[in-house]
């Protein structure tokens, strides 16, 4: 079944033309006629050139953005239109992870209030009260749940991002658009995080939009894959077909210049290991 | 931009609009008939009926809401006296022109509000700044607690013990009389100075209780550790990137206020005197001259409304963030 | 010694917390030379940020640091602000790790970068507009002659690492701090951009502390290694020692960890 729809989505920005203050506007086209569809229980993962307009799509499909044109469908409903009750649901069912952790983040709340205070708003009171409550996502996170009591300031970059993660998940949604959700994390924890959202997708069906450009990450939790460049969708496909047989020429482009860690060391590395 | 700001300009009409038909109803409808009033004492059934006819108000209440308005815009007669164009009627008191009322107090409420704000933007924003920086020290807790005191001082309780000290034991201040500019201009800054410092001081105070709070969150955000990390001067990292972000959620707070007080300072005229719009909304509440209550709800409507607009037009130039950028 | 351009000696960082003083950074040592490159990888907080904050006493307040760090044989530990700043930005620039709460919301990245160049170069502002502007076009952000008038939230979350990139690249630092400077970055630029900072090291001889979680990446362009662990330096050696032959078990566990493009996949 189709959670998110995406047809012809747009966006254009006003940019200053050249020749100072009264020259005409002009606009810049940051996503152009991109669709795309994102099944329930499906992770899609979206990669590509930096500034290839990844963020902005994710954007407006979280309806922080509005589109130029084209249009959004959020389980058959158009998500422009939304108002009062149906957009609450919207804002609740679709849960967004920042790409930069810090200004996500309420400098003046502390965790527990960041986590919960979703759930404050619509007041449900989570089970076993706030604390217990953040105290667990916080561990599932791999966070310290002692420190659920701290401000954002004081976390390294990628127990930030963390924190923005669990904030997602707290409200158990239907999709969660993850920008690059892991990219801060170190490689263990990055895998925990990674099998924590594998383990909600086959238990609770969450659908994912991944947007990463850690391309090994991407192959490993993704079902589909959309390749971005200059606002384009350039290549759509299962992702093996995209690992493994790349149409287009810009997603070879990309395969081929993943760094790989000296394979020579890797092989000593793995003897070595034998012997001790 | 410009479709924009024509918008919120349909809105203050509307806004307007809303504001003249409440207090219309209010105001004629509801207190007592303005004919019996204008009467006085040697009154007959007969008079009243010419004055209700002279003033339109044997008409439906439509008919002389629109009339009113149309007063305002293209003027009106009262039987055989016209009254021009923005024309508000005239006071049941004096017999005068509202519009004039209104023009010839504005200056004074103007001359208040300005000079207070200057008092109160300079010594709040400069207070709270000094005191954010040396966070923690005397200073700063000393100028707190002065601050927190300075707030919680009712406005009439200042005037008065300020007049009693200055003019009357001291005698370093003539008793504010709201001379023009122009005759005299040391005997107007002398009379102007108390008002101007009472109404600043809860301002002042209020002022640098954000300001400090701002600025204090300021200095904690990143990018002012990039600005030290390229070694820009102290004095600079303060000017160009603590200060901007933490005084311009302040201008949207100042334009509300300034445009409230522009509407008349009620207390402050009263107590010293000053004949602007506030004593003039206080002396016509008290002798229940409706067409003059009327005129300053509206004007002061007009301000806050229009000062609305301004501070959002005013933010959005300040803020990046939040200009129009989108097609 | 001649190439022992910077020296970090028994390194502690304490930060205040409510539950007392937590050491985030314990006694770690290390050295870049000139035209070196030091990798610095290992869990996520355990304290690379902050050894890398302790370098130029940025710090957040109420932390106490001790131990040495010298620069060219000066002690940078314990200056006052005063004698730092000459130093910051100009000797050792830093690309902080979170790009956008990083950028002032209020002023065009033009004039944030050039008023680092300002500082220490001087010069007149149209000069240093141009610096802007070649420094951009330096690190691939398209169109920018025209871009250094926008603001930072006007450009992608991988644009905005770049600029902080060109930011710290334009007085030419000795030493060059990068935390994370590629993590927002698809691997073709990140390639150009890996290339640019080799090229610069070659040209100006400087030193380079590159933290990150791509372990690919350190694979391919650090001499050295240092892995951390909860503020522990765990294991510092040549590239190819830690990679080959790591001693600990968390640089095993880490490495064993590292998502492969061609693994077997779980889904
Ligand atoms: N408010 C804006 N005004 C003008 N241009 C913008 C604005 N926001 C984004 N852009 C431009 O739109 C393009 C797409 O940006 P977007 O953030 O979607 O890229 P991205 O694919 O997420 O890149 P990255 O991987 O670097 O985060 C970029 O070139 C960016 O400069
Ligand atoms: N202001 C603070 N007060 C107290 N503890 C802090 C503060 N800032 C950071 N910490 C703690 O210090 C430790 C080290 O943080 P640091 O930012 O150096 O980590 P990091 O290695 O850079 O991690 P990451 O890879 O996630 O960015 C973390 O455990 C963090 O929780
Ligand atoms: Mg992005
Ligand atoms: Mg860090």
């Amino acid at each position: 079944m189709t959670l998110l729809r995406v047809r012809d989505l747009s966006k254009q920005f006003v940019i200053r033309g050249q020749g100072g203050l009264l020259a005409r506007k002009a606009s810049f086209t940051a996503v152009d006629q991109v669709s795309f569809d994102v099944a329930l229980g499906e992770t899609l993962a979206i990669v590509g050139e930096s500034g290839s307009g990844k963020s902005t799509t994710a954007r407006i499909a979280a309806r922080l953005l509005d589109p130029t044109s084209g249009s959004v469908e959020f389980e058959g409903e158009d998500i422009s239109r939304a108002t009062g009750k149906d957009l609450a649901r919207f804002r609740n069912d679709v849960q967004v992870v920042f790409q930069d952790p810090f200004s996500s983040l309420n400098p003046r709340y502390t965790v527990e209030r960041i986590v919960t205070a979703p759930l404050t708003y619509q007041g449900i009171a989570p089970k076993g009260g706030r604390r217990a409550f953040t105290r667990e996502l916080m561990e599932r996170v791999g966070l310290n749940p002692d420190h659920s009591q701290r401000y954002p300031a004081q976390f390294s970059g990628g127990q930030a991002q963390r924190i923005g993660i669990a904030r997602a998940l707290a409200v158990n949604p239907k999709l969660v658009i993850c920008d690059e959700a892991v990219s801060a994390l170190d490689v263990s924890i990055q895998a925990q995080v990674i099998k924590l959202l594998m383990r909600l997708q086959r238990e609770s069906g969450f659908s994912y939009i991944f947007i990463a450009h850690d391309l090994a990450v991407v192959r490993q939790l993704s079902h589909r894959v959309a390749v971005m460049s200059k606002g384009r969708i350039v290549e759509l496909g299962s992702r093996d077909q995209v690992f493994g047989e790349p149409r287009d020429e810009y997603t070879k482009t990309l395969l081929a210049a993943v760094p790989r860690i000296n394979p020579e060391w890797d092989r000593r590395r793995r003897l070595s290991k034998g012997r001790s | 931009m410009t479709r924009y700001v024509i918008g919120r300009l349909g809105g203050v009409v509307v806004i307007l609009l809303a504001v003249c038909l409440f207090t219309y109803l209010i105001f004629f409808k509801l207190s007592p008939d303005p004919a019996v009033m204008i009467c006085g004492k040697t009154c007959t059934p007969d008079r009243i009926d010419s004055i209700r006819d002279v003033l339109g108000l044997n008409q439906p209440l439509l008919t002389q809401f629109w009339e009113f308005l149309r007063g305002i815009v293209a003027g009106r007669d009262y039987g055989t006296v016209h009254c021009s164009a923005p024309c508000l009627g005239y006071s049941f008191q004096t017999n005068e022109s509202v519009w004039n009322m209104l023009t010839t107090r504005l200056p004074v409420s103007i001359t208040v509000a300005v000079g207070a704000a200057v008092l109160w933007l300079l010594a709040g924003v400069a207070g709270g700044l000094i005191s954010a920086i040396k966070q923690g020290t005397w200073w700063d807790r000393s100028a707190m607690a002065l601050a927190l005191t300075g707030v919680s001082v009712p406005n009439y309780v200042l005037a008065l013990v300020l007049q009693y000290v200055l003019v009357v034991k001291l005698q370093v201040l003539p008793f504010p009389a709201a001379p023009a500019f122009a005759d005299n201009p040391v005997l107007w800054f002398e009379s102007y100075l108390m008002p101007w410092t009472v109404l600043a001081v809860g301002y002042a105070c209020l002022y640098a209780r954000l300001t400090r709070a701002n600025v204090i969150d300021t200095l904690a955000e990143n990018f002012l550790r990039t600005a030290r990390a390229k070694g820009l001067s102290r004095p600079l990292i303060l000017r160009r990137h603590a200060l901007r972000p933490a005084l311009t959620p302040i201008t949207t707070i100042f334009g509300m206020d300034f445009a409230g007080l522009l509407g008349g300072a009620l207390i402050t005229e009263t107590v010293f005197g000053l004949n602007g719009i506030g004593k003039l909304a206080a002396d016509s509440i008290a002798k229940n001259d409706q067409p003059v209550i009327m005129a300053v709800t509206l004007l002061a409507a007009f301000f806050v409304v229009v000062g609305n607009v301004v501070v959002d037009l005013v933010y959005t130039a300040l803020d990046p963030r939040v200009r129009v950028t989108s097609s | 010694m001649t190439d022992e351009l910077f020296v970090v000696e028994d390194l502690t960082v304490t930060l205040p917390t409510s539950r007392g003083p937590v050491d985030v950074v314990k006694d770690v040592s290390f050295t870049v030379g000139r035209d070196d490159t030091l990798g610095i990888v290992g869990e996520s907080g355990s304290g690379k940020s902050m050894t890398a904050l302790a370098v130029l006493g940025l710090l957040p307040p109420g932390a106490r640091t001790s131990g040495s760090v010298r620069l060219d044989g000066r002690e940078l530990l314990g200056q006052s602000e005063g004698e730092l700043r000459s130093v910051r930005g100009n000797a050792i620039s830093m690309v902080f790790q979170d790009p956008l709460s990083s950028l002032n919301p209020y002023y065009t990245v033009g004039l944030q970068i050039e008023e680092g160049y300002r500082a220490h170069r001087g010069g007149s502002k149209r000069a240093a507009r141009q610096v802007a502007i070649e420094a951009m076009e330096r690190v691939r952000i398209p169109d920018a002659a025209r871009r250094v008038d926008d603001y930072p939230h006007q450009f992608s979350g991988g644009q905005r690492q770049r600029i902080m990139i060109a930011m710290a690249l334009c007085c030419s630092p000795s030493l060059l701090i990068a935390d994370e400077p590629t993590t927002a970055l698809d691997v073709t630029v990140q390639a150009q951009i890996l290339e640019l900072l080799a090229e610069l090291q070659t040209q100006t001889g400087t030193g380079l502390i590159f933290i990150t979680h791509d372990l690919a990446v350190i694979s391919s362009i650090a001499r050295r290694v240092l892995v951390m662990c909860a503020g522990d330096p765990v294991e510092y050696g040549t590239a190819e020692q830690v990679f080959s032959d790591p001693r600990h078990e968390y640089t095993r566990t880490l490495l064993d960890a590292v998502p492969r493009i061609d693994d077997e996949v779980m889904l």
